[in-house]
């Protein structure tokens, strides 16, 4: 491996963007893939391969005709932020913890994020606003809204809107989304931006209980961060 | 919570292997590429040896590090990259340390200054 493709390397993995190193099984000639450019020579198929794989975090062997490549993904860890230590938030935190995530609850109420009611997990008491910038969501992070209370919900998709969150979702019925779109709208948001918030969050399952609607979040974002065709787009 | 420890300890390997070379040492990176069968170790697990031999990382149970370590050493010493290949049947496996009976490709290639 070369030095130069090395530090490129460790550079976009401090940046915490999203790489492929692609190793040809034979000469060792080696490429960065990245979600928007290419450094190295790669045939196109393998390229297209290589996102693919590094959307779902599958490394392993490409075959190309007679060649055979290496694809090592290197994406930052996956993470949800969720505004509001409530009392859904009880339930998916653990949840999205089985499933794999690093797990963040923000609320400024120190009634609500306790460690009691929330242990093992990290909680920061900061505005909603001010937390997010110091979270810096990225491609890997699903931010969920669950306070119903604008004056913590929306701070935070104001953050989560400029930024590369694969997933924004947020609780509430559609008249309350429909009265958050429209405050946002006032904040100079367009509607194609808009467009990325799931409202009202989660898969419709029919869920009820704080179980059932964690379930149909985790369900909606499992199935945009894989881009499964039927629930990748927000409604 | 695998994915977030996985990219974690790969961070710690690669970062070594940075620091040794800055440090003016030989270094050689081995990666497992493709596992068959009960393997110890998954695939992109890496073993980062430097020319006195020290290392960190894993690419197995131990069982075949001796071997991948030999190769490091050829591979340090201006040796083409290469692909090994260990297991296949169980009784290779058993010749090679892979008592398991898993069959592992393991890349070796030297991080060049």
């Amino acid at each position: 491996m070369k030095a130069a493709l090395f530090n490129d390397l460790q550079a976009a993995r401090a940046a915490k963007a999203p790489v492929a190193l692609v190793t040809a099984l034979t000469d060792g000639a080696q490429a960065l893939v990245y979600h928007d450019r290419v450094d190295g020579s790669l045939p196109e198929a393998v390229v297209a391969e290589t996102r693919r794989r590094l959307r779902d975090n599958a490394g392993g062997v490409v075959e190309h005709g007679d060649a055979r490549y290496f694809v090592d993904c290197h994406n930052p860890p996956l993470r949800i932020i969720v505004i509001g230590a409530v009392h859904i938030s009880q339930t998916l935190v653990p949840m999205a913890a089985i499933a794999g995530y690093e797990v963040i609850v923000v609320d400024p109420r120190a009634s609500f994020a306790t460690a009691d009611r929330f242990p093992n997990v990290r909680l920061v008491d900061d505005w909603p606003d001010e937390a997010m910038e110091a979270l810096k969501p990225d491609s890997r992070t699903a931010v969920v809204t669950l306070t119903h209370d604008p004056k913590l919900d929306d701070p935070a998709l104001e953050v989560a809107l400029k930024s590369d969150a694969f997933y924004i979702a947020c609780l509430g019925s559609r008249r309350t989304h429909a009265r958050r779109l429209d405050r946002l709208r006032e904040l100079g948001f367009d509607d194609a931006t808009l467009a990325r918030i799931h409202g009202p969050a989660g898969l419709p399952i029919g869920a009820v209980s704080p179980a059932e609607i964690a379930l149909s979040i985790l369900a909606e974002l499992t199935a945009v961060l894989h881009e499964a065709p039927a629930v990748a787009k927000a409604a | 919570m695998t994915d977030a420890s996985a990219f974690a300890s790969q961070e710690d390997v690669l970062a070594t292997a940075g620091s040794w070379l800055a440090e003016g040492r030989k270094v050689a990176i081995a990666t497992v590429v493709k596992t068959w069968g009960s393997s110890p170790r998954p695939v992109g697990s890496r073993l980062v040896v430097d020319g006195e031999g020290a290392m960190v990382g894993s690419v197995s149970g131990g069982c075949i590090e001796g071997a991948v370590i030999k190769e490091a050493f050829d591979v340090m010493a201006g040796g083409a990259p290469r692909l090994l290949d260990f297991g296949v049947s169980d009784e290779q496996a058993w010749d090679v340390g892979l008592a398991c009976g898993g069959k592992v490709e393991v890349w070796v290639e030297r991080l060049e200054a």
